[in-house]
C-alpha cells in the first residue's frame, strides 16, 4: 500500500480551488525534481493511483448531475495542465541528463592510438605511374619489354655498330654464355623496336622500366635504375613536335614555369640528337639548367630495323632517368636512400608524389 | 678535351678578356658540353729573385736551414709592390730548407700575398728566429710536378730572366683551360684545330686552320721503307690507310721542354715527360693526329704494318709483355713487332734520354681495328681515343712535318731529306640533301641559302642539282675529310639545326590517334600495390642480383626441384657471390627486411613487385642480325625463343607487430596467417578465386606453409619462414612471408565481372560444430560443407577450432557459421536446417566428421 500520510487532503472534483491547489502542488513538485528519478517519484505522487487528483477524478461519478459536467471539464483541464508540466520537465531533465553523460564521457583525444599502420608505395614506382598518366592523358600508350634482352634489340637494332665506341660507353652486364648474346638492357630503348614491330605505325608509346649498367653504387650511381622512354612514329613528325611534347611533359611534371633547353648531342639511334636540360629555379646552389635526358629524331636505320620505311615515316624519341628526376624534383640527395629499401624513405611519400 | 685559352686564341678571335666560363658558354651552343675549368691555382706576386746571401744555420731540432737574402727588384729600381711583409728595399729575407742552390742563382720567390695550390697563402712569418717574408719555391709547391730535389734553380731550366720578372707570365702559368665533353662521333673536336672551327661556328667569327700554315714536302724514294701487308682486314677494310715517316737527326738529347709547351700540356691534362714525348703530344693536341716517335738507331730494316702472328708477343712502353691476338695490327721491323698500331709503342725502340735520331710515325689506322686492340689489351690512351674515333686522313703529313720542325726548333736537329708517305686517300661519301629536308625534319623554316651557307661553313664541297619532278634544289655534299660522321642526309640536317641553333626550334604538340589507356595488367598491378600499401605494407625495391644458393632456397619448392632449377648467370657481375639473376623476389626482400630490422625497425611489413628470370631450354641465340634491316619473322622468333621468361612476382614479409602499443591497445604479433591473408586480399582486388592448401616449401616452416592455388595451379607460397633461415638472415622468430606469380594471378582475373543480383530477402543463420581427426584440413571440410549445402548457402566461415577438454584425444572441433538465403522468397528455418543436415552428412561421409 502506498503511504498516504503525507498526501494533501482529499480533493473534491467540485472544489475548484482545491483542484487548482492540487494542480499547483503537482507542478511545483515536478519543478522541484532535480533528476529523472525524483521526477518519477513526483509523478507517482501526483498522478498515480493514489494521487489526490486521481482520487478526485474517481469521485466525479458520485457528484450531482448538475455538477458532473463542470467537474469533468475542470478535472480534464487540471490533468492536462499537470501532464504538460510533467512532460516539459521530463524533456528538460532528459536533456540535462544526456548532456551530463556526454560531459562525463570526455576523453583525451590526443591519446588515440593507430591500431593499424598505414603503408606506402615506393616513390620511384609512383613517379613512373605519374609520368605514365601524363602520357596516357595525351593519348599515348604504355609499352613494356623484357629486362633480360637480346643484344640485337639492345644495340644492333638501335644502330649501335659492333665496334662503335658508343657500345663501350654502355657498361653492359652480359650473361653467360656470352656468345648467346643476352644482356641486361642498358636502357629502355629496346622497347622502341619491340613496339614498332608489334604495333606498326603510327605508334605513340611511353616505356617506364628498369635498366642496368655496371656502375658501383654511390651517391649518384646505381647498377640498377629506371628510365622512361618515349617514342612517336608517324607521318610528318618533326623536332618541333619533339620539343612541344617535352615542354608539355616538363610543365606537367614541374609546373607551368618549367622551361627546357635542347643541346646538340650524339646517340647512335637518333639523328639529329639532342641533350635535354630542364631549368631548375630552386636548385641547391642557385637556379640552373639540369641535364634531364637525351632525345632526337629516330635514326632511319632504326626505323628500317623495325621494318618501317623512313622515306614515309619519321619519329622522335626521348629518355630520362627516373632516379635523376626524383633527385632534383623532390630533393633526394643520395641514391642510397632510393635503393636500400629503408621504410622511412617510402613512408615520406605515402601514396602520391 | 681541355682547351688552353692562349692556344685557342692563336687560331680564333677569342677575346683577350674571355674566361674559360665564357668559352664554355659559347661552345655549348654547338653541342660541346661544358665539363670543367682548370687553372694552375697560382696567384701572385711570384717573381724571379737572385740569391744575394745564403747563411746555413744549425738548429736544435737537428735541421740545417738557410737564411737567405734574395733580391727581387732589379738594381737601381724601386720596389713597386706594396703590402704586408714586402720589403721596400727590394730585398726579401727568406728562410729556406733546401740546399740545392748557391749565391747568385736565380730562383722563384713567392712573395707575401701570393697563393699556391691547395689555397696555401704566403705571408711573412716568424720561423727559426727570423721573419721569413716569402718562400723560395720548388716545383711541387708550384704544382708543376713532383720533383722533390729542392727548389727551382731557373738556370737549370735554361732560363736567365731579369730579376723581378713575373713568374706567372714567364712560365705561362697565367693561362687557364676549359674542359668540354666530346661525344664519340666527333673525333675531330679532340684537337685545337677542331675546337677552333667549332668556336668559329658558335660565335660566327673567323678562324685560321693551323694545318694550312704547314707545308709538308711530297714523298720521295729516300724515306724509311714502309710496306703494308694486311692479310686479314676487318670488315674488308685495311688496318692502315696511310703511313708517313719522317726522320730528324742530331737532336740534342738534353734539350728540355720550353715552359710555354709544358704549361699548355699541363692545362690540357697531359704530364710533360721529355721533349720528344712532349712534342708528339703537343702536335696531337694541336692537329688531332696521334704520333709515335721511334729511336731511329734502334730500328732494323723495313717497317711492315701487318696483323700479329699466332703466339707473337710485344713488350710495350709500359714494360708489360703482351700476348698478341692475330687480329691485332702491328708495326714491325726486321726484329719483329715494335708497336701495336695506334695503341701503344714497343719498349725496345722507345725514344730515350740518349736518343739523337728520331723516326716520326704519323699514320691513319682503321678505327675498328684500333678499337678492338685497345679494348682487348685494356689500353685506353689519348692516342687510341683519337684513333678509335677517326683522324683526318689528310693531316698525317702535316703533323709529321710540324713535329719535325718543332724538334729542329727546340732540340736543334736536322730534318732528313727522306720522306715516306704510303697509302691511298679514302673515298668520302657524297650525300644528297634536298634543300627542304632540314625544314621538313626539324619543323623550322631554313631558307635554301642558309642551308648552303652552313654546309660551306662545315668545310664540305657542295654542288647543286635539281629534282626533275618538282624543281627542288638538291645539294650534293662531300663532307670534309675530318668529318667521317657525316654520311646520311639526317647527319647534315643535324649540322644545319646545330649551327643555326637548336634554340630556334619551335614547339608544336603532335596529336596521336586515340589511345586505349592502361592495359588490364598495368591497371591490376597498380591496384594491387595500392591495396597492399593501404593495408599497411610498404613498397621497397631491391637489386635482382642474388647468390646461387639464394635462388635454390627460395626459387623452388623442394630440394629436388631446386637442384635442377635453371638460372641465369652474369658474365661480369659486380659481386661474384651475387652473380646470378633472381628466380625469386624473396632474397632481395629479406635483405631489405634485415637492413630495416638492423636499423631498429623491428615491426615491419614490406613488399616488392618485380620480374624474375626463368630460363628455359634455350638461352639466347647464336647470331646477331645486321644493322638497319628488319630480320625475318623466323629470325625474330629465334631471338624471342632465347629470351628467358620474366614474369612479375610479388613478395611480402611480415615481422614483429602490426602496430605500436598504446593506451587501451595491445599490438598483435604478425604470424603465418598474415601473408596468407595478404595473398587473399590481392586475389580479391583482382576478382580471382584463390584457395589455400596445406603446402610444402623448403624455405618455409614445414607445418606452416600454404600453397596459393588458382584454378588448381599453385601460383605461390605463404606462411612462416623456416626458423633456421631466419636465424641466418638475422630476422626475428616467426617472421612470415609470401611470394606469388603476379602475372598468373592477373591472367586468371576476369576481364568483365558478371554481376549477381543483390537479394533482399532475409537470411537464416545456423552454426555447425564438427569433430574430426586432428590432421583433417579445415579448408577441405569447409569446401565439402559448402558444396553439399547447395544453392541456399550464401556464405560459410570457420569461426573456431577447438581441441582439449570434452574432445577426444587426437580430434578437434571445427565450428562453422552458415548463412542461408533464397533468391526468391523468405527462407523457412526448416529449409535451412535441411540444407545444413545435408552438409553435415557429406562431412561425415567424406571426412569422418561427427556432429558435436
Amino acid at each position: 500500500m502506498t503511504d498516504t500520510s503525507n498526501l494533501p487532503p482529499e480533493v473534491s472534483p467540485a472544489d475548484e480551488q482545491a483542484v487548482e491547489q492540487a494542480v499547483q502542488a503537482a507542478i511545483a513538485a515536478f519543478e522541484a525534481a532535480t533528476n529523472l528519478d525524483e521526477l518519477k517519484a513526483a509523478r507517482i505522487a501526483h498522478t498515480g493511483d493514489h494521487a489526490p487528483l486521481t482520487l478526485a477524478n474517481r469521485l466525479i461519478g458520485k457528484l450531482d448531475k448538475s455538477q458532473k459536467a463542470d467537474a469533468g471539464k475542470r478535472m480534464g483541464q487540471a490533468r492536462g495542465k499537470m501532464g504538460k508540466a510533467l512532460a516539459d520537465r521530463e524533456a528538460q531533465l532528459q536533456a540535462e541528463h544526456e548532456a551530463r553523460m556526454l560531459v562525463e564521457e570526455t576523453v583525451d583525444v590526443t591519446t588515440a592510438v593507430r591500431r593499424r599502420r598505414q603503408g606506402a608505395r615506393h616513390p620511384l614506382a609512383l613517379l613512373q605511374e605519374r609520368v605514365s598518366d601524363i602520357f596516357v592523358g595525351m593519348g599515348w600508350e604504355i609499352a613494356e619489354g623484357p629486362e633480360l634482352e637480346s643484344e640485337w634489340y639492345n644495340f644492333d637494332a638501335l644502330n649501335f655498330e659492333p665496334d662503335h665506341p658508343a657500345r663501350e660507353m654502355q657498361d653492359t652486364f652480359f650473361v653467360e654464355p656470352t656468345d648467346r648474346h643476352l644482356v641486361l638492357r642498358t636502357h629502355t630503348s629496346p622497347v622502341q623496336i619491340r613496339a614498332m614491330l608489334e604495333r606498326g605505325v603510327p605508334t605513340y608509346i611511353l616505356v617506364p622500366g628498369k635498366t642496368f649498367r655496371t656502375d658501383e653504387l654511390d651517391a649518384t650511381h646505381t647498377p640498377v635504375f629506371h628510365q622512361f622512354e618515349g617514342l612517336a612514329v608517324d607521318k610528318g613528325l618533326t623536332m618541333a613536335d619533339l620539343r612541344g611534347t617535352l615542354e608539355y611533359f616538363a610543365t606537367s611534371m614541374f609546373g607551368a614555369e618549367a622551361r627546357i633547353r635542347l643541346r646538340p648531342n650524339f646517340f647512335p639511334f637518333t639523328e639529329p640528337s639532342a641533350e635535354l636540360d630542364v631549368w631548375h629555379p630552386d636548385a641547391k646552389g642557385g637556379p640552373q639548367w639540369i641535364e634531364w635526358g637525351g632525345c632526337g629524331m629516330v635514326h632511319p636505320q632504326v626505323l628500317r630495323a623495325a621494318g618501317i620505311d623512313p622515306s614515309v615515316y619519321s619519329g622522335f624519341a626521348f629518355g630520362m632517368g627516373v632516379e635523376r628526376t626524383l633527385m632534383f624534383r623532390n630533393g633526394v640527395a643520395d641514391m642510397h636512400d632510393m635503393i636500400e629499401g629503408d621504410v622511412r624513405f617510402s613512408m615520406q611519400f605515402g601514396m602520391e608524389i | 678535351m681541355r682547351i688552353p685559352l692562349s692556344w685557342l686564341r692563336e687560331y680564333t678571335q677569342l677575346p683577350a678578356d674571355a674566361t674559360a666560363e665564357d668559352l664554355l658558354a659559347d661552345l655549348v651552343k654547338v653541342g660541346l658540353e661544358e665539363e670543367d675549368v682548370h687553372g694552375f691555382e697560382l696567384t701572385g706576386p711570384i717573381v724571379v729573385g737572385k740569391v744575394l746571401e745564403k747563411t746555413p744555420e744549425q738548429h736544435s731540432n737537428g735541421k740545417t736551414i738557410n737564411w737567405c737574402r734574395v733580391q727581387v727588384v732589379p738594381d737601381g729600381q724601386p720596389q713597386t709592390l706594396d703590402g704586408k711583409g714586402i720589403d721596400p728595399s727590394g730585398v726579401q729575407g727568406v728562410v729556406c730548407g733546401a740546399h740545392n742552390f748557391e749565391v747568385g742563382d736565380k730562383v722563384i720567390v713567392t712573395m707575401p700575398g701570393a697563393v699556391l695550390p691547395g689555397n696555401f697563402k704566403i705571408s711573412a712569418r716568424k720561423t727559426y728566429g727570423h721573419t721569413s717574408a716569402g718562400m723560395i719555391a720548388s716545383e711541387s709547391e708550384l704544382g708543376l710536378g713532383d720533383a722533390h730535389d729542392g727548389i727551382v734553380v731557373l738556370s737549370k731550366w735554361g732560363l736567365d730572366p731579369e730579376i723581378g720578372t713575373d713568374v706567372l707570365q714567364l712560365l705561362h702559368l697565367d693561362d687557364e683551360a676549359a674542359e668540354i665533353n666530346v661525344t664519340p662521333d666527333r673525333g675531330y673536336v679532340l684537337s685545337m684545330r677542331g675546337v677552333a672551327r667549332e668556336y668559329a661556328h658558335a660565335t660566327r667569327t673567323e678562324f685560321t686552320d693551323p694545318a694550312c700554315a704547314i707545308k709538308a714536302p711530297p714523298a720521295n724514294d729516300q724515306g724509311w721503307p714502309v710496306r703494308f701487308e694486311d692479310t686479314a682486314p676487318i670488315h674488308g677494310k685495311l688496318g692502315v690507310s696511310r703511313f708517313v715517316a719522317r726522320r730528324v737527326n742530331n737532336i740534342d738529347p738534353k734539350a728540355t721542354t720550353p715552359s710555354w709547351m709544358s704549361a699548355r700540356l699541363r692545362l690540357a691534362g697531359i704530364r710533360p715527360l721529355s721533349l720528344p714525348v712532349d712534342i708528339s703530344n703537343y702536335v696531337m693536341l694541336e692537329l688531332g693526329q696521334p704520333l709515335h716517335f721511334y729511336d731511329a738507331d734502334k730500328l732494323t730494316g723495313e717497317i711492315v704494318v701487318r696483323r700479329a702472328h699466332e703466339g707473337e708477343t710485344l713488350e710495350t712502353l709500359d714494360g708489360k709483355t703482351r700476348k698478341l691476338h692475330v687480329e691485332d695490327l702491328l708495326i714491325t721491323d726486321e726484329s719483329g713487332a715494335i708497336g701495336m698500331a695506334g695503341v701503344m709503342g714497343g719498349l725496345a725502340t722507345e725514344v730515350s734520354d740518349f736518343t739523337t735520331s728520331v723516326l716520326i710515325e704519323s699514320a691513319n689506322f682503321d678505327t675498328i681495328s684500333v678499337s678492338r686492340t685497345q679494348r682487348r689489351h685494356r689500353l685506353p690512351s689519348e692516342a687510341s681515343k683519337r684513333n678509335t674515333r677517326g683522324v683526318d686522313w689528310y693531316i698525317a703529313d702535316k703533323a709529321a712535318q710540324r713535329a719535325a720542325e718543332l724538334l729542329v726548333e727546340l732540340a736543334g736537329g736536322t730534318i732528313d731529306a727522306g720522306v715516306t708517305d704510303v697509302g691511298e686517300p679514302p673515298v668520302m661519301p657524297t650525300v644528297q640533301l634536298r634543300a627542304d629536308y632540314p625544314s621538313q625534319l626539324v619543323g623550322y623554316d631554313y631558307p635554301e641559302a642558309q642551308v648552303n651557307q652552313v654546309l660551306g661553313d662545315l668545310g664540305a664541297d657542295v654542288s647543286q642539282q635539281r629534282d626533275d619532278t618538282d624543281g627542288t634544289t638538291i645539294f650534293v655534299v662531300t663532307p670534309p675529310s675530318w668529318r667521317t660522321d657525316l654520311n646520311i642526309p639526317e647527319d647534315l640536317v643535324e649540322e644545319v639545326a646545330r649551327l643555326v641553333g637548336y634554340s630556334h626550334i619551335p614547339a608544336t604538340l603532335p596529336v596521336p590517334p586515340p589511345g586505349r589507356g592502361l592495359t588490364k595488367a598495368q591497371r591490376m598491378r597498380r591496384r594491387i600495390a595500392d591495396a597492399l600499401a593501404g593495408a599497411g605494407l610498404i613498397e621497397t625495391l631491391s637489386y635482382p642480383f642474388v647468390s646461387e644458393a639464394q635462388n635454390r632456397t627460395f626459387g623452388s619448392p623442394t630440394e629436388e626441384t631446386a637442384q635442377t632449377q635453371r638460372m641465369v648467370k652474369l658474365a661480369n657481375p659486380i659481386s661474384a657471390e651475387f652473380g646470378w639473376l633472381r628466380t625469386t623476389i624473396l632474397p632481395g626482400l629479406l635483405e631489405t627486411a634485415r637492413r630495416n630490422v638492423s636499423r631498429g625497425f623491428r615491426d615491419l611489413t614490406v613488399f616488392e613487385t618485380g620480374k624474375v628470370f626463368l630460363p628455359g631450354d634455350t638461352i639466347g641465340s647464336a647470331a646477331i642480325p645486321p644493322l638497319g634491316v628488319r630480320p625475318t619473322d623466323e629470325v625474330l622468333a629465334e631471338i624471342e625463343a632465347g629470351i628467358p621468361a620474366q614474369p612479375y612476382r610479388l613478395a611480402a614479409i611480415f615481422t614483429g607487430h602490426d602496430s605500436a602499443p598504446g593506451p587501451n591497445h595491445t599490438p598483435r604479433a604478425y604470424d603465418w596467417q598474415d601473408p596468407i591473408g595478404a595473398a587473399m586480399d590481392i586475389a580479391d582486388v583482382t576478382g580471382v578465386e584463390l584457395s589455400v592448401r596445406q603446402g610444402s616449401h623448403h624455405g618455409f616452416h614445414p607445418g606452416r606453409v600454404a600453397e596459393l592455388v588458382v584454378h588448381d595451379e599453385v601460383i605461390g607460397y605463404a606462411g612462416e619462414l623456416l626458423p633456421k633461415l631466419l636465424e641466418d638472415w638475422d630476422l626475428p622468430e616467426r617472421t612470415a612471408a609470401m611470394e606469388l606469380d603476379l602475372d598468373a594471378l592477373i591472367a586468371a582475373a576476369p576481364d568483365v565481372v558478371e554481376a549477381q543480383p543483390v537479394v533482399s530477402y532475409p537470411a537464416t543463420y545456423q552454426d555447425v560444430a564438427l569433430v574430426v581427426d586432428h590432421d583433417v584440413v579445415a579448408a577441405e571440410v569447409q569446401q565439402t560443407l559448402q558444396q553439399a549445402a547447395g544453392e541456399l548457402l550464401e556464405d560459410i566461415g570457420l569461426f573456431d577450432v577447438y581441441a582439449g577438454t570434452g574432445i577426444e584425444e587426437g580430434k578437434k572441433s571445427l565450428a562453422f557459421n552458415l548463412r542461408f538465403r533464397a533468391a526468391d522468397r523468405t527462407l523457412t528455418t526448416d529449409e535451412a536446417s535441411e540444407a545444413r543436415l545435408a552438409a553435415i552428412a557429406a562431412a561425415e561421409a567424406q571426412h569422418g566428421a561427427v556432429l558435436r
